[in-house]
């Protein structure tokens, strides 16, 4: 079987705002690092390239036309998907087992203080003719989502509160972190519902940065790297967009796209196999559904496992020790990235005041916010 | 529309015969016609929602002192000093040569037209009764080849040509505001 693997790494950001670079300036101080990491020429060694990204986002339309200059990308095969970077990272996966490829460069990024009307491109991206004429702040998806995870599990608004307190605090070990805090549960029960049962400071806040890797076929990382990061098992999955007929408890788009990755990894006990775990947590209670669908824990356990100091960088399966979308932003489609970016950290023992002992294989998940249900995983081990 | 129907259909079209099946006529089609005033008098069930979707882009380095520059009433360039190539609009790494630019050139406000068109459609798409001249400008002092997108002004359309000279022609200073329109168009000259 072919094999793949990420050589190589780069970023700029995550910070609360990047005033001072256009998105092109910022992609390419990433894919700048990304190559040196990987040791490899852009121009010569790169057979393809594959952004993700909205056009929502970026306020162009058909904004692929500007991703080839910042990435040395200029005339030579690039695509853009509209999707998380974790789904181009997938995609690379899939072009180099292709066989067409030997090397594929995945990129994404975000800008989010250029979106002046945030809230009103999530609206939009509700039912034209029978949600969005509703009006409100879509965000109340998130609550109504939260109500019904907790109705089922049993798992209280104080836990939630606990993941935000466990993310940020992780933060304060990542310098690429944009929200670092030093908060106590108190804190963020006392802060206000906005959608309740979801508090303020249970809501991930924007951030901007931009992350490129490279990826690679088995001889070609063994050849250009000592530490190769290998890709065993990718799955992707999209629930119903319907809001009236969705599972509001349980996160199922994550629960099939895990099954699909543990199965290509030959990971039958996520449990014991799998090492650290980077998920979404674009809201609090986010992190703990999105732990059960993983199968990293039984259903309704997520929450007294944590208490129980589980979740935490020294605990039985660290989760999101990079500080999640709590702590190093909502990098909007960067997100997935952001949370492999961490994974390929760890498992190459490089995540410093956060590392986790003895990380050999860990998992990244995302999900691309309200109001989808489309999420993603991907299984990485530091062997082939 | 009948499995066989749809055969017999699909295979006049593949026979070059590009006109329905005898059976078919577009009289059976007709369906139901609507006018603007169906909708104006709401005859039709549709809802009107717009996107609230506003940016405000970051220009980053290389823009913002290109815009800064314009509304002093120059234009500047980046230079990389690998390929030579002196870069307008300014950008801090050359797309070719994949390496930061090295300085920043002022260049002039004159060129010459690289590709021009007469555009008679505005962007609402009615006809326009003043054409606009949308055009690319090879800008003197920059690399052959590059130049600015701009409008042509004060010429005749039938006179303008490929290779024509022309100048920028700026707003007043004090109505100059930092954004490409501090230039109004570009003129020919002799």
């Amino acid at each position: 079987m072919l094999e793949v693997a990420i050589i190589g790494v780069g970023w700029a950001g995550s910070k609360s705002c990047t005033p001072d670079l256009s998105f092109q300036e910022m992609v390419y101080e990433a894919a700048v690092k990304a190559y040196a990491d990987a040791n490899v020429n852009p121009q010569v060694d790169v057979d393809a390239f594959i952004s993700a990204d909205e056009d929502y986002w970026a306020g162009y339309s058909i904004f692929e036309e500007y991703v080839p200059d910042q990435l040395g990308a200029v005339l030579k095969p690039t695509w853009h998907i509209t999707g998380d970077g974790l789904h181009a990272l997938i995609n690379a996966y899939m072009m180099i087992r292709s066989n067409l490829f030997e090397v594929v460069v995945v990129e994404s990024h975000s800008k989010a203080s250029d979106i002046l009307s945030y809230a009103g491109i999530i609206q939009h991206a509700t039912d034209p003719v029978y949600v969005k004429p509703l009006g409100g702040h879509p965000f109340y998806i998130a609550g109504l989502e939260m109500r019904r995870y907790l109705y089922e599990t049993g798992v209280s608004e104080e836990q939630c509160a606990q993941v935000v307190v466990k993310n940020k605090r992780n933060a304060i070990f990542n310098p690429n972190a944009a929200y670092p805090a030093e908060l106590t549960v108190e804190d963020v029960l006392n802060s206000p519902y906005v959608f309740s049962p979801l508090k303020a400071l249970e809501v991930s806040s924007t951030a901007e940065g931009a992350i490129v890797m490279v990826l690679a076929s088995g001889d070609v990382a063994r050849r250009l790297t000592d530490v190769p990061i290998w890709v065993r098992g990718v799955g992707w999955a999209i629930d119903t967009p319907n809001l009236d007929g969705r599972d509001w408890g349980r996160a199922v788009y994550v629960e099939v796209a895990a099954d699909m990755a543990y199965k290509m990894a030959g990971i039958t006990n996520p449990r014991r196999q799998i090492h650290v775990a980077e998920v979404d947590d674009k809201f609090s209670y986010k992190e703990l559904q999105h732990v059960e669908a993983l199968r990293l824990c039984t259903r309704g356990e997520a929450g007294e496992l944590l208490e129980a100091g589980s979740f935490y960088v020294n605990g039985e399966l660290p989760v999101n020790p990079s500080g999640g979308c709590l702590g190093v932003g909502n990098l909007l489609e960067a997100c997935g990235l952001s949370r492999a970016l961490e994974v390929v950290l760890q498992l190459r023992g490089q995540a410093q005041g956060r590392q986790v002992e003895d990380a050999k294989v860990g998992v990244a998940q995302t999900w691309r916010g309200i109001p989808t249900t489309s999420g993603a995983v991907v299984v990485l081990s530091t062997e082939g | 529309m009948g499995r066989a129907h749809a055969k017999e259909l699909s295979r006049s079209y593949a026979k070059g015969v590009i006109k329905v099946s005898s059976k078919f006529k577009a009289e059976d089609f007709k369906g139901i016609a609507l006018s603007e005033e169906d909708f104006k008098e709401k005859k039709v069930i549709f809802s009107d929602i717009r996107a609230k979707a506003y940016y405000a882009w970051t220009a980053g380095v290389a823009i913002s002192r290109f815009l800064s520059e314009l509304k002093e009433g120059k234009i500047i360039a980046r230079k990389c000093n690998k390929c030579g190539r002196v870069l307008i609009p300014p950008r801090m790494f050359c797309e070719l040569c994949y390496r930061p630019t090295d300085e920043w050139v002022y260049v002039k406000d004159t060129g010459r037209v690289n590709t021009f068109s007469i555009a008679w459609i505005g962007v609402n798409a009615s006809r326009l009764k003043e054409p606009l001249i949308p055009a690319v400008i090879e800008i003197d002092g920059a690399s052959p080849g590059m130049g600015i997108y701009h409008m042509l002004g004060e010429v005749d359309p039938a006179e303008v040509r490929i290779g024509m000279n022309v100048q920028a022609v700026w707003k007043p200073k004090e109505e100059r505001k930092g954004c490409i329109t501090d230039i109004k168009y570009f003129k020919p000259i002799k």
